[in-house]
């Protein structure tokens, strides 16, 4: 059997790559950040803060999305059994996504964001200066235009081909992400209503479409990698899926709180929310479960590494994180602190960067020609996962300590403190969270090694070659 | 799982329990919108509170400020802080930025005139008497 079962397949390649390199400049932006928490002036006024932050969260989405797209250019193919619809539209939304995705973090920063308000048509349509939304109205229109050619793309071929629940799964989850980015279109003056219809971009797609994206995902990895029964593991995915949704879509409420809408939210969005675990807790027994009723041994060790990886990082990191202070009366002391950013920190990272490693991991090498990376290179992909996952945990957990004494001096004490004498007080995990934020940085450069590195020829000592005699 | 759990089985229970969850969503979300006025005050969204979010955006405040808990975590939570500092303080306050002293965390200046200031400090105050269910838990923030 060939590498790649169907030519077009291929387009994924560019977009994996352009994801790693993407990935590459939001890490280095986060250090800068990181920095920026201890060392107050560091890069004042050249970079500051929030435009550090602008492109460290976006460039997070956009290089998600390269992977995404990535992943579906590659699995659909293969799942329907067909050649993609256009491998040249493909190839075309690939330059537009990256060049307006790059010139909108060079428009971060070379000017002013006043500035970029002007020139990147908020006076047409004032969407920007949101949070995680702050792309120019113009590249918002740019992101339509690439989602909705992709989408085109992605259907036609799903829907000459064989359908599978993968892709249908799939497809509904890239249905949902683009529908639900429309609502970045809707900034009403009222900041509650602002506010409310936010979440419906942030939380149902982190929180709700994306999880089916990434359920098609691995679901498709493991049937490559085990060779379990496409049966069982489809009758899985609906299970995942459905406990997803269900907990996800009233879960919105756990926003809800203290924002302006009604008290009911406190309980609507407590119970739903406190059951968002589930889904990511039935991905890790399935993960595991799949892996140990394999029917073969995949000689790619690194991409079941990171298959199970994610299956645990993100019940740990989108599940028990989020869980800490998702109920009402614990969340009305944690809310925006820390701990949401020690949450953010490894939901995202153990379930959306991870399974995009995943994909790449399984399909990169076959893109490159080969079924698999030599072993050496496994091995150094496997020392960035431990490196960059023991990293990000250590992250959390400096975070979350930060988070905890923040609530603590700034919230609950009866003589509570302000915000910067409490910040003076949380610089040693701060101080933490950057030395493991270079720990990361260093998995990162070993992860980038790991695509070029060969096995080391064998040698073998002069004196010991002995004729075989018999 | 058992044989007697099929993939079609699953496959309804994930349409009909979306379906279901999608219904709820939007009926507690219609009930919220009828809610809303008695919570948000909207009365008072005047021109200047307009004006005042306006440039709360453009200047990308929320990339440093949390405000009613969200945004970035760098610097103080702003939905309080009309009755925390008061109007004089906040506009003395964007004025002197930045304050240059080295290590600090910094805020940019920008220039704001008098009339922005007060569009500013208007928008503010209107979202520091929006009904939070009582949040933040003290005028910290």
């Amino acid at each position: 059997m060939p590498l790649l079962q169907y030519q077009s397949q291929a387009v994924a390649k560019p977009y994996f790559i352009a994801a790693i390199g993407l990935f590459v400049g939001q890490i280095l932006f986060g250090l800068i950040m990181g920095l920026q928490y201890v060392v107050g002036d560091f890069l004042f006024p050249a970079i500051p803060f929030n435009i550090a932050r602008m492109v460290h969260t976006n460039l997070l989405i956009v290089w998600l999305l390269f992977g995404f797209m990535g992943a579906a250019y590659y699995l659909v193919p293969e799942e329907s059994e067909t050649e993609l619809h256009s491998p040249l539209l493909a190839h075309l939304m690939f330059w537009v996504f990256l060049i307006a995705g790059v010139l909108t973090v060079v428009g971060y920063l070379s000017v002013s964001y006043e500035r970029l308000t002007e020139i990147g048509g908020n006076n047409l349509l004032a969407t920007m200066g949101r949070e995680f939304l702050e792309q120019p109205t113009y590249t918002k229109i740019g992101i339509v235009i690439v989602a909705l050619a992709f989408l085109y793309n992605i259907g036609m071929t799903v829907l000459k081909g064989r359908k599978t629940a993968i892709t249908i799964i799939l497809l509904t989850g890239l249905i949902g992400l683009a529908f639900f980015f429309l609502f970045a279109f809707y900034n009403p003056a009222n900041l509650v209503k602002d506010k409310f219809y936010w979440w419906w971009v942030v939380h149902l797609w982190v929180e709700g479409v994306w999880e089916l994206i990434m359920a098609a995902i691995l679901g498709f990895v493991l049937i490559k990698i085990t060779g379990v029964d496409r049966e069982v593991i489809e009758k899985w995915l609906y299970v995942i899926i459905t406990l997803a949704l269900i907990t996800g879509l009233v879960g919105t409420g756990h926003h809800y709180y203290w924002i302006g809408a009604p008290g009911y939210w406190q309980w609507w969005g407590g119970v739903f929310s406190a059951l968002e675990p589930l889904p990511f807790f039935a991905m890790t027994i399935f993960c595991f479960n799949m892996v140990n009723r394999r029917r073969r041994d995949h000689p790619n060790k690194a991409a079941t590494l990171w298959a199970l990886g994610t299956a645990v990082m993100a019940f740990l990191g989108a599940g028990v994180w989020g869980f800490l202070h998702t109920l009402a009366p614990i969340n009305y002391y944690t809310h925006g602190t820390q701990l949401t950013a020690a949450h953010g920190h490894m939901a995202f990272y153990g379930a959306y960067v991870m399974v995009v490693l995943t994909i790449i991991s399984y399909a990169m090498p076959r893109l490159r020609g080969r079924e698999v990376n030599p072993e050496r290179a496994q091995v150094l992909e496997m020392w960035s996962f431990w490196l960059m996952t023991v990293s990000m945990v250590f992250i959390t957990l400096f975070l979350t300590a930060a988070g905890i004494v923040q609530s603590w001096l700034q919230r609950i004490i009866p003589n509570p403190q302000s915000f910067m004498a409490v910040q003076d007080q949380l610089n040693i995990f701060y101080w933490l969270r950057e030395l493991a934020g270079l720990v990361f940085l260093v998995g990162l450069i070993v992860y980038l090694y790991s695509f070029f590195a060969q096995n080391k020829p064998q040698t073998v000592e002069a004196g010991e070659a002995q004729p075989v005699t018999s | 799982m058992s044989a007697f759990f099929t993939k079609s089985m699953a496959r309804n229970i994930f349409y009909g329990g979306t379906l279901f969850s999608v219904l709820l969503f939007l009926a507690l979300t219609l009930h919220t919108t009828w809610a809303l006025p008695k919570r948000d005050h909207r009365e008072n969204l005047t021109e200047q509170v307009v004006r005042g979010k306006h440039l709360w955006e453009t200047r990308n405040c929320i990339g440093c400020h949390t405000l009613l808990g969200e945004g970035a975590y760098f610097a103080p939570e702003l939905g309080n802080v009309y009755p925390r500092r008061g109007a004089d303080f906040i506009k003395v306050w964007i004025k002197a930025q930045p304050t240059k002293v080295p290590g600090r965390r910094q805020m940019p200046q920008f220039n704001f005139t008098d009339q922005q200031l007060d569009d500013l400090v208007a928008f503010l105050k209107w979202t520091s008497e929006i009904n939070t269910e009582n949040w933040p838990p003290n005028i910290q923030g």
